[in-house]
């Protein structure tokens, strides 16, 4: 009975660091990234973590000296007190419309603050839609236009400025677009009425860090992808069966060698007719791909000292969420083991991650030796010997050997098509051997010969942006061996 | 009446043990004085006396992220637990010198090797080898490929290796290189072998 409560513990553990429909969520919409942060409420407000911001916008590093939380983002130094509305930026005082908190090292300031903190860091404008909690950095937006087509059945064409790819789920005579990380932005209507029996209307709102568009109709609807993932087509879908929900993934891959068709529908749960029983209103799921990202070392355990003041556990965090983003806009959902500064032992990671039962599993190492990129795959013995109906915990990646290795040789084709030097090695790596999923290791080293580059959001981008594409190159593969 | 002779004979004694005394708080301010001599940690050389065998040591090379084959002479006892131990010293005395190809840390010692049947060896480092070693999973696995495929090569017979740090078993050599569960012998020359054609 020890291993079902080791197991229901650990489902527990990895549910808790799950983001939870009711968690309250910002998004930041930058041309370095996007990325969603949760907001915790502290003295009736809500609050953020001021270095999680900031972290995939640049370098930024902080340390508390006398009882002062202090912040340097790339030149720009902040000093923060805790317990105080007060803080100096730049050498100004700025208010922050609420007390500065410190958290195991951890600065959290006040939502309402990042008006007027954030464009001091970063030297140019932000706009924040506070009800909605979405923040656009630069000049950042995918616009849309919809446009209905009355043929029959109608078609509602949606086109937009950059490729999106939303989460679509349904309810009873609707379907829900979920943009969680597209900017997507309108400047016209909220609702726009088409004047038409099947598909009257579609609705725009902004909420929890997520655009949707609500597209109305009285028979069930289904979603097309076209124009790579530019392009959203509705239409009526009466050859679906209503009763039972159609779960597909919705892909709009944005990378171009995507093996998914792009312009295949992809049908989703039909929204029920008039006639049919009522149904909850529960959003039906829409089936992706999973992905556990692992950010190495944390907490006590710093990794190599790349420089004297660049742990290892720094610039693999960075780099898993830059990943992360990079995975979940090519349709991969993503599970991160440690975001934050976490000690984690190497058999909790792999137990968390076994319990996730993702598709892939990808650990993240930096090191300051050679350069580009290399990615390890487990060294495991040629025979292994199992008479038991039990994987055995230190091979426990024999039966997914070959499929790591074939991740791993199309992420190491797609980072040279991005001109960044690639290997791909066997390495005695925990806890690569304890994944009973593909698994694989990027290990990064600097593109040459400073080692601070290892710190260059740029590199790191470009450097998730490819990984990301080897493995949604293997979508298909990965999916079978789920 | 005290005699006179046994007068002079207690006087001479005191000042003999005087005149000792001062002696020794002289010598003892002097060795105080003295600088200490360094301790050199480095493991000794082999033998310098003796019949001298060519064997191939796996030489790590972190510019090229592999392993090369180098032949040295050197001289070997007969016993085969002192075989491997003077073969895995004289390695690591590869990298204690300068220049080298794979730094280890100053005073990096094999400090013993166990060969149990079947086909176990069993190397024990010192704490300075794993402590002092560099953070990386490429530059870990140079090493631990190093010992192993070096000592496999020149001694037959062995299908498993475990590596220990002053006689305890570690988790990872230095944040990376697993070393909580036993080398097999064929996986780490596949592992080379990948190494060595560069991909």
């Amino acid at each position: 009975m020890h291993w079902i409560s080791a197991l229901l513990a650990l489902a527990f553990l990895l549910s808790a660091s799950a983001p939870s429909i009711d968690d309250k969520r910002i998004t930041i919409y930058s041309t370095a990234a996007n990325y969603s942060l949760s907001v915790v409420g502290r003295e009736g407000h809500d609050y953020v973590g001021l270095l999680e911001i900031l972290e995939p916008l640049g370098s930024v590093s902080a340390r508390v000296d006398g009882g002062r939380w202090k912040l340097r983002y790339e030149s720009v130094e902040g000093e923060f007190i805790p317990g105080k509305a007060q803080a100096r930026i730049r050498g100004k005082e700025l208010d922050l419309s609420g007390n500065f908190l410190l958290e195991s090292g951890r600065g959290l300031v006040p939502l309402a603050a990042l008006t007027t903190l954030l464009p001091r860091f970063l030297g140019g404008p932000v706009t924040f839609h506070d009800t909605a909690r979405r923040m656009f950095i630069g000049s950042i937006a995918t616009q849309f236009t919809s446009e209905l087509s009355k043929t029959t059945p109608p078609k509602l064409v949606f086109n937009f400025s950059s490729p999106v790819n939303p989460t679509i789920s349904t309810e009873p005579g609707k379907l829900h677009m979920v943009f969680s990380r597209e900017p997507l932005l309108t400047s016209g209507t909220q609702t726009i009425n088409f004047s038409d029996k099947t598909i009257p209307s579609a609705t725009y709102q902004e909420n929890n860090g997520a655009a949707e568009i609500a597209v109305a109709g009285t028979l069930p609807l289904m979603a097309s992808f076209s124009n790579n993932g530019r392009t959203i087509t509705i239409t009526a879908a009466g050859a679906i069966p209503t009763q039972q929900p159609v779960v597909q993934t919705a892909q709009a891959p944005t990378a171009p060698q995507a093996t998914q068709p792009q312009a295949s529908p992809a049908p989703v749960a039909g929204a029920a007719p008039p006639t049919a029983p009522p149904v909850a209103a529960t959003p039906v799921p829409v089936h992706r791909l999973l992905a556990v990202v692992d950010a190495s070392h944390g907490g006590d355990e710093r990794g190599a000292a790349l420089t004297d003041q660049l742990p290892e556990k720094d610039v693999t965090l960075a780099i898993a969420r830059k990943l992360r983003q990079e995975l979940e806009n090519r349709g991969i959902t993503v599970v991160m083991l440690r975001d934050s500064d976490a000690t984690m032992g190497l058999d909790q990671r792999a137990a968390l991650a076994n319990v996730a039962t993702p598709a892939i599993y990808i650990c993240v190492h930096a090191s300051s030796q050679g350069n580009g990129v290399r990615l390890y795959t487990a060294a495991l013995p040629s025979r292994i010997e199992n008479h038991t109906p039990f994987l055995p915990w230190d091979a426990a990646q024999a039966a997914s050997l070959a499929g790591s290795q074939a991740v791993a040789s199309s992420v190491a084709v797609a980072l040279r098509q991005k001109q960044v030097p690639a290997r791909t090695l066997e390495a005695p790596l925990r806890p690569l051997n304890n994944i009973a999923a593909p698994a694989f290791a990027v290990e990064l080293a600097p593109p040459g010969k400073d080692t601070l580059e290892l710190a260059s959001p740029a590199y790191e981008q470009l450097v998730a942006g490819a990984v990301a594409n080897g493995v949604a190159q293997l979508r298909d593969l990965l999916d079978v061996k789920r | 009446m005290i005699p006179r002779p046994l007068i002079f004979g207690v006087v001479f004694m005191l000042l003999v043990v005087l005149g000792i005394g001062i002696y020794m708080l002289r010598m003892r301010s002097r060795v105080i004085a003295m600088p200490l001599t360094a301790v050199d940690s480095r493991p000794v050389a082999p033998p310098a006396v003796g019949a001298t065998e060519e064997v191939t040591l796996y030489v790590a090379d972190d510019a090229a992220g592999m392993l090369r084959p180098q032949s040295v002479r050197i001289p070997l006892p007969s016993g085969r637990q002192q075989r491997a131990e003077e073969l895995l010293r004289a390695l690591v005395n590869l990298y204690l010198g300068k220049p080298t190809s794979h730094a280890l840390p100053p005073g990096a010692e094999v400090r013993s090797v166990y060969l149990l049947e079947p086909g176990t060896a069993v190397i024990d480092t010192n704490g300075a080898f794993a402590d002092g070693h560099r953070s990386g999973i490429l530059v870990e696995e140079l090493t631990v490929a190093s010992l192993i495929e070096s000592l496999a090569s020149n001694l037959g017979g062995i299908n498993r290796v475990k590596i220990l740090v002053e006689g305890k078993q570690r988790d990872t050599l230095a944040g990376h290189a697993d070393l909580s569960d036993f080398y097999d012998v064929s996986a780490v020359a596949h592992m080379t072998e990948q190494m060595q054609a560069g991909q």
